[in-house]
């Protein structure tokens, strides 16, 4: 029971691998395995999004998956986005406007937002947008919905907001 | 986490016959692995079996078992032709959750209550024959139709109550070939054997899910819940209606956070068919779907939420 298996991963860029026990989550592999410890863990359970991480580009909750089911993925994590020494525009806009006040849910806030600003630039519907044919217009209510997935105990969802906007208005084209 | 064998797929084959418990998306099956409330040996990780394609199926689609919730909702067919299937699945669960889950592992998540999860209390679902600490504990989200002293779970998705609403089927290889399901058939009632949720046997994998021709008309998907984002339904309606000259020509109805499967009645559409809408007619409409419904305590206040919810979609899909 429960002999080690293996899988080769990508972690933000580099060649990982898996060897061990499947129960392994993809969350407790980047913390206790490869020391990413900005990956946080909340509840475990799929609930707070504070273990968000980006999977060949999509948002999961890396609790619920298990390292070994990631054979060939590229996962990209907090410290992929940018190193303290290299902040990404998404980064350096939560210090901007104070998207956060303890931090504990922030890298999972990040990462869901990166992935959630991919997804409305690929048009995909949420539960509040208004024609499903048409796309989504990003009103305060689409993105509120769209990080509905990310809990933050300190309630700093307003400047969260903000600082997704400030970067969304930075990229927009001239 | 109790220990298990793992093991990886790379057809659907393999998973044919198979005695270990099929690993899609996970987002329920790990979960409840964490909690020790499913406790597999053998665990057959079938992400790699090419399930993932959405096909058109003559006037119909053909969405493969694996394809995500998230690429359900965002193909540019389902959002034109059934728009009920895009709303149910954007009205559950998170974006994080929605990427992973697959079709049918969200067709196979388990009915299920707080007591469920609790491996320290009694739960005839968990553990046939232990009794139901809901019946006399917290069951505020809990059934009011179809339920039985053995469960009053209630079944808990979104995606299936628009997939009964929409007439689809559920396509299954077996041992013994392949068969189709209709989706209003797939998830069963309580009575009996509590501990299956649906009538997918030992051995069998679900392949894909299959729509008929878009139904025309409006479509609605009304989902009432806690919170306004990211929790179960207390009550929802999922509804395609039809006007023609001013009567309704064609509904059809399903319904979340009522039973122990999503909930269908065909009197409830009899009723309408060929009417003129008004409050009287939705109230009767009410009448046929709740006159069997039995409140617990905490959830009696779902009788008229449901009654009430079922009036303001047809009042919507209804009106000029």
């Amino acid at each position: 029971m429960s002999e080690n298996c293996a899988a080769r991963l990508t972690v933000n860029g580099s060649p990982e691998d898996f060897l061990g026990d499947p129960r392994r989550s993809l969350l407790d592999f980047l913390r206790l395995d490869l020391k990413l410890t900005g990956t946080k863990k909340g509840c475990d359970h799929g609930q707070c999004g504070a273990c968000t991480v980006l999977v060949n580009g999509q948002r999961i909750n890396s609790c619920l998956s298990l390292a070994v089911m990631h054979d060939g993925d590229e996962i990209t994590t907090i410290e992929g986005l940018g190193p303290a020494s290299a902040l990404s525009e998404l980064q350096r806009a939560f210090v901007t406007h104070d998207g956060f006040q303890c931090g504990y849910c922030t890298p999972g806030q990040i990462c869901s937002a990166k992935a959630m600003l991919d997804e409305l630039a690929a048009g995909w519907p949420s539960a509040v947008t208004k024609d499903l044919t048409s796309g989504p217009i990003p009103s305060d209510e689409e993105l509120s919905e769209r990080m509905s997935g990310n809990l933050c105990r300190c309630g700093a969802y307003p400047n969260i907001i903000d600082a997704i906007r400030a970067v969304m208005q930075a990229e927009e084209p001239a | 986490m109790r220990a298990f064998d793992y093991a990886r797929a790379t057809e659907a084959a393999e998973a044919v016959g198979s005695d270990a418990r099929l690993l899609a998306g996970g987002t329920n099956l790990l979960d409840l692995m964490k909690l020790e409330v499913e406790t597999p040996a053998r665990v057959l990780d079938i992400n790699r079996t090419g399930l993932d394609r959405i096909e058109a199926d003559g006037e119909g689609l053909r969405i493969g078992a694996l394809v995500s919730n998230s690429a359900c909702a965002a193909d540019a067919r389902v959002r034109a032709d059934w728009p009920l299937l895009a709303q149910a699945i954007l009205a559950g669960a998170s974006p994080q959750l929605r990427n992973k889950a697959t079709m049918a592992g969200n067709l196979c998540q388990r009915t299920r209550c707080q007591y469920f999860m609790r491996t320290d209390t009694r739960c005839n679902k968990r553990e046939p024959g232990s009794g139901c600490d809901a019946l006399e504990g917290v069951n505020r989200n809990h059934a009011i139709l179809g339920a039985s002293e053995a469960c009053i779970a209630t079944y808990p998705g979104d995606m299936a109550v628009a997939l009964a609403a929409l007439d689809a089927w559920v396509e299954i290889d077996s041992p013994s070939g392949r068969r189709s399901v209709a989706l209003r058939e797939f998830h069963r009632l309580p009575n009996g054997i509590a501990h299956r949720d649906n009538v997918l046997e030992p051995g069998e994998i679900i392949t894909a899910i299959t729509l008929p021709a878009p139904v025309r008309g409006r479509q609605i998907y009304r989902k009432v819940r806690e919170r306004s984002s990211y929790a179960f339904a207390l009550v929802s309606v999922a509804l395609v209606l039809r006007m023609d000259a001013g009567r309704i020509a064609a509904a059809q109805l399903a319904f979340g956070g009522l039973a122990h499967k999503p909930w269908t009645d065909s009197r409830v559409a009899e009723a309408l068919l060929g009417q003129k809408p008004s409050p009287a007619l939705f109230d009767k409409a009410a009448d046929l779907l709740l006159s069997g419904a039995q409140g617990q305590g905490e959830n009696d206040f779902k009788i008229p939420l449901a009654r009430r919810t079922l009036a303001a979609v047809l009042h919507d899909a209804t009106k000029e």
